[in-house]
């Protein structure tokens, strides 16, 4: 313990009061920030256990029902190639990154409720901070939190090689920041939690819905509902982690592909997709900033 | 209310290098004037009481000087830099403690701490150093590894004050920082505030609907209704009240204030069914009242001034009123709510 000795009738502090370069304290900001949901992430072990419950719950129940139900169908099974608890899995590790994105990043309003908010508000620091470090706070904890899930591969009779392991980081990655910063742009709008049922049951279960997470977005889907999954940013980043799951499973590309995000009936390119949902992201990451920097 | 405007203009000459100086600030909302036009100067090392009822413009006060808030009229420096043109730089240079709990309750004191260090740029190798001495000097050392949601409300308001004082601000803002605790634990951060300004030779600016909290600042505003009444010492401002206070109640209060009015005349001050007069010397005042009064007195009670008499002086109401009360209840509920629901 060091305790400095008592300066009676001390100097004004100002005189340590050294300009401070703005640049590097935002990114010290950020990074304290970010730092803090880590923390809180990792320390509330008993929520990261609980957040695996509903994935497993429906891999291993809805997946498995409807696995069975469709197992001589043609559009899943064995004249498909894969089986539906297959073509689902990659939806659920999708589903895992969307929620947690999300919810990491409304924290921002738990934060504003609480109080904590406005001892990070009133600092020194550029505002945009606040909504940077949020925003990639609720990355890495839904990055985490979706491949987690890949430890769950051969339950579900999917191979996983450590190269397709690879490709999957920067996928669930992009994905996990786009809709990370789409939740920090609806926080900065928010002032009370009233919002928050609102944002669960209208944007959250939608865009889950409509992601291609549960079944296949094909040219058959009703046009209102084509043109909703084209719209949903969670399409985007699902469709990848999809196509890249199951190229381990030695089908011909044209089995995977059946399943791909299509416009005009050619699939998307992957990298195409990424760009997208980064696109977004960044977009949506803008805004909060903006909405974070306005003065009341 | 002369004594008022003398004590402003005798605390307006004391200085230039004042660590905050405020000149004719306003703040509307609307139709609402909150502030009325507030003169301020406080000097360095001076602990500066803001006093007031609920909704008398203390709050928006401080959030003004703190660059919360922007005023509609007036100026504001402090620290020497102004609130409106830069004020990130004022930031830099005060602590703040707000009036409602700012900590995350998830995180420990210590983790507390360091993010404030990280935020407000504190160099790396004094962020160790620094939040030791400021657990030490506010005695939180042997909890500083416990989450803070296991806190009591003393030692919350504890940390928040390390916390505001790690960046080695030149001015320490509180605002009702004794809210809601219990009159011991409130004693016990007014030792610490008095040690910090000690030790560090700090400026506090608080802000209190506690009249008795303000015998302990050196100095003090009493704001009502947006404007400043009086300013000046506690003494000061007590002398303004003549002698001694006398209150009785009588079961016919009007004709008893009638009487004192005409045959010992003393205006008395009607104050929740008593009657309340302030004299040079209670020792004679007293026998002549019970002598000489026709109207039936029950009770009397007689004591030196508080600060309250002083503010019943000059605003003609008292400052703990029923609105006070329930407000004060809510909040208390609120956080009681808070805490529970984390």
């Amino acid at each position: 313990m060091s305790v400095k000795a008592a300066r009676p009738g001390a100097a004004p502090a100002s005189a340590a009061v050294v300009p401070v370069d703005t640049r590097l304290a935002s990114l010290r900001a950020i990074y304290i920030i970010w730092y803090r949901d880590i923390l809180r992430y990792w320390r509330d072990r008993w929520r990261l256990v609980a957040s695996l419950a509903q994935p497993l719950l429906f891999l291993v129940v809805f997946g498995s029902g409807l696995s069975s139900a469709l197992g001589r169908g043609t559009v899943f099974g064995s004249a498909a190639g894969f089986t539906y608890i297959q073509f689902m899995y990659p939806g659920i590790i999708g589903m895992a990154i969307l929620f947690t994105a999300i919810f990491g990043a409304m924290s921002i309003v738990w934060d504003r409720e609480f109080g904590f908010l406005k001892e990070v508000l009133v600092a020194p620091i550029d505002r945009s901070a606040v909504a940077i470090g949020k925003a990639l706070g609720s990355t890495t904890q839904a990055m985490i939190q979706g491949l987690i899930l890949l430890v769950l591969a051969p339950f579900v009779g999917v191979k996983l090689s450590p190269l397709t392991v690879l490709e999957l980081i920067p996928l669930a990655a992009i994905l996990a920041f786009g809709l990370s910063s789409f939740g920090v742009a609806l926080a900065s709008m928010m002032k009370s939690l009233q919002g928050f049922q609102v944002v669960m049951n209208f944007l959250m279960m939608p865009m889950f819905f409509l992601s291609g997470a549960l079944f296949p977005l094909t040219s058959s889907l009703p046009g209102w509902m084509t043109l909703l999954t084209h719209l949903d940013p969670a399409s985007y980043g699902i469709d990848p982690l999809r196509r890249v799951v199951l190229s381990d499973s030695g089908r011909p590309s044209r089995v995977v592909e059946q399943f791909a995000l299509t416009i005009n009936g050619q699939p998307l390119a992957i990298p195409l997709e990424a760009g997208i949902v980064l696109a977004f992201g960044a977009v949506m990451l803008g805004i909060a900033v903006m909405m974070f920097q306005r003065r009341d | 209310m002369t004594e008022a405007s003398l004590l402003q203009s005798s605390a307006g000459m004391a200085g230039v290098d004042a660590v905050i100086q405020a000149h004719g600030l306003v703040k509307r909302y609307g139709e609402l004037e909150a502030v009325r036009g507030i003169d301020l100067e406080v000097q360095q090392g001076e602990i500066f009481g803001f006093l007031g009822p609920n909704g008398a413009g203390k709050s928006t006060t401080i959030s003004i000087l703190c660059t919360l808030l922007t005023p509609s009229a007036g100026t504001a420096r402090v620290a020497g830099v102004d609130v409106v043109q830069d004020p990130a730089r004022v930031r830099q240079r005060i602590g703040l403690v707000f009036q409602d709990p700012s900590l995350d309750d998830q995180l420990t004191g210590r983790e507390n701490l360091e993010f404030h260090a990280w935020i407000y740029s504190v160099p790396a190798a004094e962020r160790g150093p620094r939040i030791d001495e400021m657990l030490a000097l506010l005695q939180l050392t042997e909890r500083a590894g416990s989450a803070v949601k296991t806190y009591s409300g003393g030692m919350k308001r504890r940390l928040e004050i390390a916390r505001g004082m790690l960046h080695q601000p030149q001015v320490l803002f509180l605002d009702e920082p004794t809210l809601g605790l219990d009159p011991q634990t409130r004693q016990s951060i007014w030792k610490h505030l008095n040690e910090l300004r000690d030790s560090k030779g700090i400026t506090i600016f608080m802000t209190t609907h506690y009249m008795d909290e303000a015998e302990y600042c050196d100095r003090i505003a009493i704001i009502d209704r947006g404007k400043i009444v009086a300013q000046g010492t506690p003494d000061e401002l007590k002398a303004m009240v003549g002698g001694d206070v006398v209150t009785i109640t009588s079961s016919r209060p009007d004709a008893a204030a009638a009487e004192i009015e005409k045959l010992l005349g003393v205006t008395a001050i009607r104050d929740n069914g008593s009657l309340r007069m302030e004299v040079p010397d209670a020792k004679v005042f007293v026998p002549r009242l019970v002598r000489e009064l026709e109207a039936p007195v029950d009770t009397v009670t007689l004591r030196r001034p508080s600060l309250d008499d002083v503010f019943l002086k000059l605003t003609g109401h008292a400052i703990r009123d029923e609105e006070a009360g329930t407000k004060d209840q809510m909040r208390a509920m609120a956080s009681r709510w808070r805490g529970r629901s984390r």
